[in-house]
C-alpha cells in the first residue's frame, strides 16, 4: 500500500512583491468597475455637463461679432475645461468617503504601496474625464456647429492641456479630500469651491464679462487656464481676439497647469491624512 | 518556541489621557492570544501600534522581528489585519474583492479556497453591499488571510454577531490557528477569549493587570468554590468535603446543589475594578 507521507515543510523562497505599476493598473480596474456599478452616480456624472451644455448652449446662441463664432461654442470649450476638472470633485469626495468607510485603513494594512492607490484614482479620473469630453465634443459638433481642429498641432495642444489639467486637478482633489470632517460633509465642502471656480473661470460666463478682480482670483487656479487652452483648440485664431490678452497665452497655460501639478503633488505629500479625524 | 510579538514599556498618550501606560507583552509564534479590557482601556491602541497603524510615544516593539513603526511592504505581506469596522468595497462582489486583494501579495492563497474557508462560496458572486453583518465580517477575515499571513490581528471580530454566527466564526478562527497562524485578537466577550485563546492579557487603564491561561487567570482555578443548595451556601477551599457532609445531612440527594468556581467574567470584573 502506498503510504502517504506529509511533505517536509520547505520554507517558500521569498517571492517577489508585485510591482507598483501592476498594482496601479489593478487599482484602476477595480475603481473603474466600482464607479460604473453605482448607476445613479454614473448617470448624473455624465449627464450633468451634457445638460448644462444643452441648456446654456441653447439659451445663449448669439454670434460673437467679427469672429465667425457663437456663444454656444464658447460653452463647449468651457464645459470641456470643467469636465477635465471633474477629478477635483470626484477625488475630493471619493477619497473623503474612502477615509470614512475604512477603505484607506484597510489598504494601509496591506503591502499595496500608497502610490498605487493614487495612481489608480488618477487613471480612473482620466478615463471618466475623457468619456465626458468625448460626449461634450460630440454634442458640440452635432448641435452647436463646433469645428474640430483639422491639424495635428491642435490635437497636441488638446492632449497636453487635458493631461496636465486632469493631473493637476486630481492632485488638488486628493489634497482637498483631507478638508472635510467626514465623508458625509465632503460633497458640500468640495462642491462649493468647484461651482464658484466654474463661475469665475469662464465656464458659464465669458471671462471678458467678469470684473477684473474676479478674473485675477481665477488666474491663480487651473480651471481658467484649462478653459483658455481648450478655447485655443476649438475656437481657433478667430476667437483669440475675445481673450483678455487678445491671445490664448499657451505658454502661460502650460506654465500654470504645470505648476499646479507640482504644487498639488507637494500639497498631497504634506497634508494627506490616512485616518479620519475621529480616528485621531 | 519563537516570539512573534515582543513589547517592552509601550506608552501612548492622547492629549491628557495616558492611553497606554507601560505595557510588556510576549506573544509566541503559533498561539492564539486574546487581549481583554473595557472600552478605553488601551487595547485597540495597543493593537493598532502592533499593526503599524499608529505611532507609539515610547517603548520597544518588535512584530515578526520588525519595528511596526517603520512598516515595509515585505513586512505587511506577512501580517494580516482585520479591523474593527469597515464598509468599503460595497459595489464589488466577494470574489472580485478577494481576488483583487490577492494581487497585492507575493504568495497569496488561492482566492476560491479562502472564500470556501470563510464559508462564503455560495455568496461569492454577490456584491458586498448585499451581505449581512456576519457575512461581511467573513469577507474581512478572508481579506485578512488572503496573503497567507504568519500573524493575524483581529480587532473585536464578532461584535454585533448573533450567537450562531459567533460559533461559526470561532470555528473559522480555530481552523486558522490549527494551520499554524499566530492570532492576536481583542474582544469584549469573555466566552470568546475562553473558547479561542491559549493565553489572555487583561488591560485596564493602559496597563496589563493579569496575563495567563484563561482557565487559571487571576488564580481562578485555585480560588475558593461556592457550594450552593436549597437553604444555604458556603465558600470553601474543599468543596468535595462540603458536598459529602451535605450528602449525609440530607441522606441522599441534595436539593438544588451547585458547585461553582469564579467564572472568567467574575475574575475579569474584579481585575478591571482593582
Amino acid at each position: 500500500m502506498t503510504q502517504i507521507v506529509a511533505p517536509p515543510a520547505v520554507p517558500a523562497a521569498p517571492a517577489e512583491l508585485p510591482s507598483a505599476i501592476r498594482l496601479s493598473l489593478s487599482r484602476a480596474a477595480i475603481e473603474t468597475r466600482m464607479f460604473f456599478r453605482e448607476k445613479d452616480a454614473v448617470i448624473f456624472t455624465f449627464s450633468f455637463p451634457i445638460i448644462l451644455l444643452v441648456i446654456f448652449g441653447s439659451i445663449f446662441a448669439n454670434d460673437l461679432e467679427g469672429t465667425g463664432l457663437n456663444v454656444s461654442q464658447l460653452y463647449v470649450a468651457g464645459l470641456i475645461g470643467s469636465a477635465t476638472m471633474t477629478g477635483f470633485q470626484n477625488l475630493g469626495i471619493g477619497i473623503a468617503m474612502d477615509r470614512d468607510d475604512g477603505t484607506l485603513k484597510r489598504l494601509a494594512g496591506t503591502p499595496m504601496p500608497p502610490s498605487a492607490y493614487f495612481a489608480g484614482k488618477a487613471l480612473n479620473t482620466l478615463l471618466v474625464s475623457f468619456v465626458q469630453v468625448v460626449i461634450l465634443l460630440a454634442i458640440g459638433v452635432a448641435l452647436f456647429g463646433l469645428e474640430l481642429p483639422a491639424e495635428a498641432s491642435g490635437w497636441l495642444t488638446f492632449a497636453w492641456v487635458f493631461v496636465l489639467g486632469v493631473l493637476g486637478s486630481s492632485l488638488l482633489g486628493i489634497a482637498v479630500s483631507s478638508l472635510p470632517r467626514s465623508g458625509k460633509s465632503a460633497s458640500a465642502v468640495i462642491a462649493m469651491p468647484f461651482v464658484v471656480l466654474q463661475f469665475i473661470s469662464g465656464v458659464f460666463i465669458p471671462i471678458s464679462e467678469l470684473p477684473e478682480w474676479l478674473t485675477r482670483i481665477a488666474s491663480f487656479f487651473p480651471l481658467k487656464w484649462m478653459c483658455q487652452g481648450f478655447r485655443s483648440v476649438f475656437l481657433g485664431d478667430g476667437g483669440a481676439t475675445l481673450e483678455l490678452a487678445a491671445s490664448y497665452e499657451l505658454d502661460r497655460v502650460a506654465l500654470i497647469l504645470g505648476a499646479w501639478v507640482i504644487g498639488g503633488l507637494l500639497l498631497c505629500l504634506t497634508t494627506f491624512r490616512w485616518k479620519s479625524r475621529r480616528d485621531g | 518556541m519563537t516570539t512573534a510579538v515582543r513589547v517592552r514599556g509601550l506608552t501612548k498618550r492622547y492629549g491628557d489621557v495616558q492611553a497606554v501606560d507601560g505595557i510588556d507583552l510576549d506573544i509566541r509564534a503559533g498561539e492564539v492570544f486574546a487581549i481583554l479590557g473595557p472600552n478605553g482601556a488601551g487595547k485597540s491602541t495597543t493593537v493598532e501600534i502592533l499593526e503599524g497603524h499608529r505611532r507609539r510615544d515610547g517603548g520597544e516593539v518588535s512584530v515578526l522581528g520588525t519595528d511596526p513603526g517603520r512598516p515595509t511592504r515585505e513586512w505587511r505581506a506577512r501580517v494580516g489585519v482585520v479591523l474593527q469596522t469597515a464598509n468599503d468595497v460595497a459595489e464589488a462582489t466577494v470574489r472580485e474583492t478577494v481576488r483583487h486583494f490577492a494581487g497585492y501579495y507575493p504568495s497569496a492563497r488561492d482566492p476560491d479556497e479562502v472564500i470556501e474557508r470563510v464559508g462564503l462560496t455560495d455568496k461569492a458572486g454577490k456584491r458586498i453591499r448585499q451581505l449581512s453583518g456576519g457575512q461581511r465580517r467573513r469577507v474581512d477575515v478572508a481579506l485578512g488571510v488572503i496573503g497567507g499571513p504568519e500573524l493575524l490581528f483581529l480587532d473585536e471580530p464578532t461584535t454585533g454577531f448573533d450567537p450562531e454566527a459567533r460559533r461559526q466564526f470561532w470555528e473559522l478562527i480555530q481552523g486558522l490557528a490549527h494551520q499554524g497562524t499566530t492570532i492576536v485578537l481583542t474582544t469584549h466577550y469573555l466566552d470568546e477569549a475562553e473558547a479561542l485563546a491559549d493565553r489572555v492579557a487583561v488591560i485596564a487603564k493602559g496597563r496589563i493587570v493579569a496575563e495567563g491561561d484563561p482557565a487559571t487567570l487571576g488564580g481562578r482555578a485555585t480560588a475558593e468554590a461556592t457550594v450552593r443548595w436549597a437553604g444555604g451556601s458556603v465558600e470553601t477551599g474543599t468543596p468535595t468535603k462540603t458536598v459529602l457532609e451535605l450528602t449525609r445531612q440530607f441522606d441522599g440527594e441534595i436539593p438544588e446543589l451547585a458547585v461553582t468556581r469564579p467564572s472568567l467574567e467574575d475574575v475579569y470584573l474584579r481585575l478591571i475594578e482593582g
